[in-house]
């Protein structure tokens, strides 16, 4: 008996100093992998703080009540003689067990709305970034700035299922990250294209939700270059554990410099348009982007998944006339899953991808859909 | 009654007859609490599934798809399936002999509610056969991730969603029926015993929140199929719509989750500690407190969607009040115990784990209550680890403890005491090292429905991989463990069974008989 006792009494104190330690943890050292990061911004220490003073409150109330609850198990057990007493009311020990929580309650709430009022203090920005969640990645737009682009995964499907050894970045590498400058306040307006998404940053201590339709905000401020590594946190479908966020805080010049070459290399990308590619380059370049944005959906075989998403092998659309294709690809089909890659994806990646999607897996309608006929059917609406 | 239940020696026709339209209320207790434990072996093995392909960082087993189709189900089946029935069971076989009635109020309403529950649960698993898959959307069936992206199989699972409800309604308000009209002479509210509170209490819980679920996924129905905008923006509706009428129904749902499980320990403490439950009265104050606070509540669950700060701080408030009768209950148990007679009979230790990883479980709670820190904590697997906490050690442990508490008197038979023992060792232990690591993984930064995840959480994820197959292999104990006990079990023919228990139930033969208390009871 008196042994099942001590090993009970082992194993919670086991767990409750298993919670000091990460308690006491700092997150300069190692050991972070077991506690909330303290991260670079105001509001994630704000964050840090309100956790800790919670999780050391809980510490001790806990330590008092199980270690009473111990005692009583160890000193009231019938087989060292307890003989049990008939009590069963005493007002004023449970008036004081309703009170005193009710006080240390109020107390706890006055850092905790001082910590949920630095959170919502997302006013005077110096940059805006609107922020877009995508099945399954982000788009970036530097608002007043003509910069935008798309955050997709990096790390290849060979790594995922296991054909190759996992890279060290494994799930925590985009193509291309978002850049933001040291010292600027920084906000982000956040919203969502198809399902909902959440857009978390842990060291940053921003997390809000991407509702389609609806706009939030959250903010950020920090000196410390660097790159931050987060996750997308609400389910939104298969892709949800592949669209990581990757964040790279530059100083303030490299981050202007970073801005004007992003600028430059749209202007290029503007005056290309109207190149002609060959058949070849098409179906290169449409295979990489069907891989990246149309896989996830519709199979890398093109045989969708069935009930889900349809095939586009011998499909109706893919094998009739190019410009149902182009609307079903540009403007999306309302109500369904299908959504608009208007925004999502540049001429050229769409006629690629149309070409691609045209003369694969024994598709063969032969045609070949050049960048300038996107852009004339987007002008033409 | 002249003739008793048919057995087998009866023909198998009569035999299967009697549990298809049995109106007995322990025959339906006992079917339920048989399809609680099927349903919870199912879901178990969907978290087995999970927990396998966690194992390791990539993709091995499955594919992210049918991951998600598993953590849906694995939700689906132990919410509605395997807890809710199983607490609807004890309430059946127990309440009518708690409070000395000879059987519900509404013995056929009560055959019916059980018996579309198979249904119910058997169209939601046959979308997993079905083109599309099964729901994969979540247990919380976000819109429009349930709506617009859904598998068109999402049909069956809104049939079997309202099929559930119409049971759940129906089982309520045959308690509600049964303890507030079948009361033996003598038995005034205040004499009741907890468990017949907290399913009073709960049973209005149930009545007033499952008829908000019907809605929500009706107007999904009606979203997907003909043609409204209730949670579409494009067509002026809100998803964050959908997210607060779920959750005026999904935090009260919790609650009628836990509730009965504090009734069930409310029972098993004072019988062990040979005293009486310390603050009946308040016990009683508190859980309708709890109950009532589970109304206003709600939005703690949507800290990250984007309200007002106004929104926040009322529902952050409102939130950390809740620990307050929630302390008053914890409190109350401990001090039953104080200056008792204790034994660590198998329920025993069960209640008492219980309690120490329930209150654990608060105090994440609490912490969680908090909206700044929450924004770190929020769909993370620190969330995943603190309801595990409340719903797997609470009120799975206690659904434990109430089998192994009233066995006895169901069969006639004791349980092999050393094997309840072992298996609450493994079941401990085993849930432990689950789910603690899930807390520093949620801290860590691993958010919850990930079919995969970065190389830094690889550690804690075997860890917790291991501790789950522990937890599972422990349940296969137990099974075994009950049936043994009905085949092969030592009879007991004492009313009591258990020296320090109190209550009507206990004064009627072991096993009970198949009726019992056709006479009214004098209670004193």
């Amino acid at each position: 008996m008196l042994k099942r006792a001590q090993a009970l009494f082992l194993r919670t104190l086991g767990a409750i100093l298993a919670l000091v330690y990460v308690g006491s943890a700092n997150a300069e050292s190692a050991s972070s992998q077991l506690n909330m990061p303290q991260g670079v911004t105001e509001v994630s220490q704000a964050a840090y703080d309100i956790h800790m003073i919670m999780m050391w409150i809980c510490t001790v109330i806990g330590i008092a009540v199980f270690g009473f609850m111990f005692y009583v198990m160890y000193a009231h057990r019938k087989s060292r003689g307890a003989v049990a007493e008939n009590f069963h009311e005493n007002l004023l020990v449970e008036l004081l067990w309703t009170i005193v929580p009710a006080i240390i309650l109020i107390v706890m709430a006055i850092p905790a709305t001082t910590a949920l009022l630095k959170v919502y203090d997302t006013e005077n920005a110096d940059i805006d970034i609107k922020v877009t969640g995508y099945q399954w990645k982000w788009q970036y737009e530097y608002l007043g700035e003509d910069v935008k682009y798309m955050s997709e995964l990096r790390t290849p499907q060979d790594e995922i299922y296991g054909r190759e050894p996992k890279g060290e970045h494994y799930l925590r590498e985009v193509t291309e990250p978002l850049v933001l400058p040291a010292g600027k306040k920084v906000r982000f307006l956040i919203t969502g294209n198809d399902v909902i998404h959440s857009w978390w940053v842990p060291d940053f201590g921003v997390k809000r939700d991407a509702v389609p339709g609806l706009f939030t905000s959250a903010w950020a401020k920090t000196d410390k270059p660097g790159t931050y590594v987060g996750e997308c946190t609400e389910l939104c479908g298969s892709g949800h554990a592949f669209m990581p966020v990757v964040v790279e805080v530059k100083e303030q010049a490299e981050y202007d410099q970073w801005l004007a070459d992003k600028k430059a290399t749209a202007a290029e990308y503007a005056s290309t348009i109207g190149k002609q590619w060959t058949f070849d380059e098409l179906m290169v370049k449409g295979e990489e982007v069907y891989n990246r944005s149309c896989a996830g959906c519709h199979a890398v075989n093109g045989e969708g998944i069935p009930g889900v998403f349809p095939a586009l092998k011998n499909s109706v659309i893919a094998l009739g006339p190019v410009v149902e294709h182009l609307r079903v690809v540009v403007d999306g089909i309302p109500g369904t899953a299908m959504q608009s890659f208007a925004d999502q994806l540049s001429e050229v990646d769409i006629a690629a991808v149309i070409h691609y999607e045209r003369n694969a897996w024994g598709n063969d309608v032969g045609d070949i859909t050049q960048p300038i006929d996107v852009l004339n059917y987007k002008q033409a609406k | 009654m002249a003739h008793g239940p048919a057995t087998l020696a009866d023909g198998w026709v009569k035999y299967i007859s009697r549990w298809v339209f049995t109106t007995n209320h322990k025959d339906i207790g006992t079917l339920y609490l048989w399809f609680s434990f099927a349903m919870f072996i199912l879901g178990g093995s969907f978290a087995m599934i999970i927990r396998a392909e966690l194992f390791q960082p990539g993709m091995q087993l499955i594919k992210p798809e049918f991951f998600n189709q598993m953590t849906t189900m694995h939700g689906l089946v132990m919410v509605f399936g395997a807890i809710m029935p199983a607490f609807v069971g004890l309430a059946n076989w127990l309440i009518p002999m708690m409070i000395g009635a000879p059987d519900m109020a509404l013995p056929r309403m009560n055959n019916l509610s059980f018996w579309i529950l198979p249904f119910a649960f058997a169209i939601l698993v046959a979308t997993l056969f079905m083109e599309g898959g099964g729901p994969n959307f979540g247990w919380t069936f976000y819109a429009p991730l349930s709506t617009t992206y859904a598998p068109d199989t999402v049909n069956y699972f809104i049939f079997g969603v309202h099929i559930m409800g119409a049971s759940s309604i129906m089982g309520s308000i045959n308690i509600i029926a049964t303890v507030m009209n079948m009361r033996a002479p003598g038995m005034t509210y205040m004499k009741m015993p907890m468990f017949v509170w907290t399913w009073l209490i709960t049973a209005f819980l149930l009545v007033a929140v499952m008829p908000v679920l019907a809605g929500a996924v009706t107007m999904m129905l009606m979203d997907i199929n003909f043609g409204t905008s209730f949670f579409d923006a494009a067509g002026g509706g809100d998803p964050v719509l959908f997210q607060h009428v779920f959750w005026f129904f999904g935090h009260p749902e919790v609650y009628i989750i836990i509730l009965p499980a504090f009734g069930v320990v409310s029972q098993i403490i004072p019988t062990f500690s040979r005293k009486p439950l310390f603050g009946y009265s308040s016990m009683v104050y508190a859980t309708a407190s709890i109950a009532f606070m589970s109304f206003i509540v709600w939005a703690h669950h949507m800290f990250t969607v984007g309200m007002p700060i106004a929104g926040e701080l009322y529902f952050m408030y409102a939130t950390m009040l809740i620990a307050v009768p929630t302390g008053v209950k914890v409190f109350n148990w401990i001090t039953t115990m104080y200056k008792g007679s204790l034994t660590f009979e198998t329920p025993m230790l069960f209640s008492i784990a219980f309690v120490i990883l329930f209150t654990f479980g608060g105090f994440t709670g609490l912490m969680l209550s908090i909206a700044a820190a929450d924004i770190q904590y929020h769909d993370t697997y620190f969330v995943v680890a603190h309801f595990h906490y409340v719903m797997v050690a609470g009120a799975v442990f206690s659904g434990t403890a109430a089998v192994y508490y009233w066995l006895p008197k169901w069969c006639g038979k004791m349980y092999d005491e050393t094997m309840g023992k072992v298996q609450f060792w493994i079941a401990f232990i085993g849930f432990n090292i689950t789910f603690m690591p899930q807390h520093f993984l949620g801290l860590a930064g691993m958010p919850r429905r990930y079919a995969d995840y970065g190389l830094q959480f690889a550690d804690w994820n075997m860890v917790s991989s291991i501790g789950a197959f522990m937890y599972g292999a422990a349940q296969i104990l137990f099974l075994f463990n009950v049936i043994r006990t009905i085949t092969h079990g030592k009879p007991v023919d004492k009313p009591e069974v258990w020296e320090g228990a109190e209550g009507l139930e206990w004064t009627v033969p072991t096993p009970a008989p198949y009726h019992t208390f056709e006479k009214p009871p004098q209670v004193q």
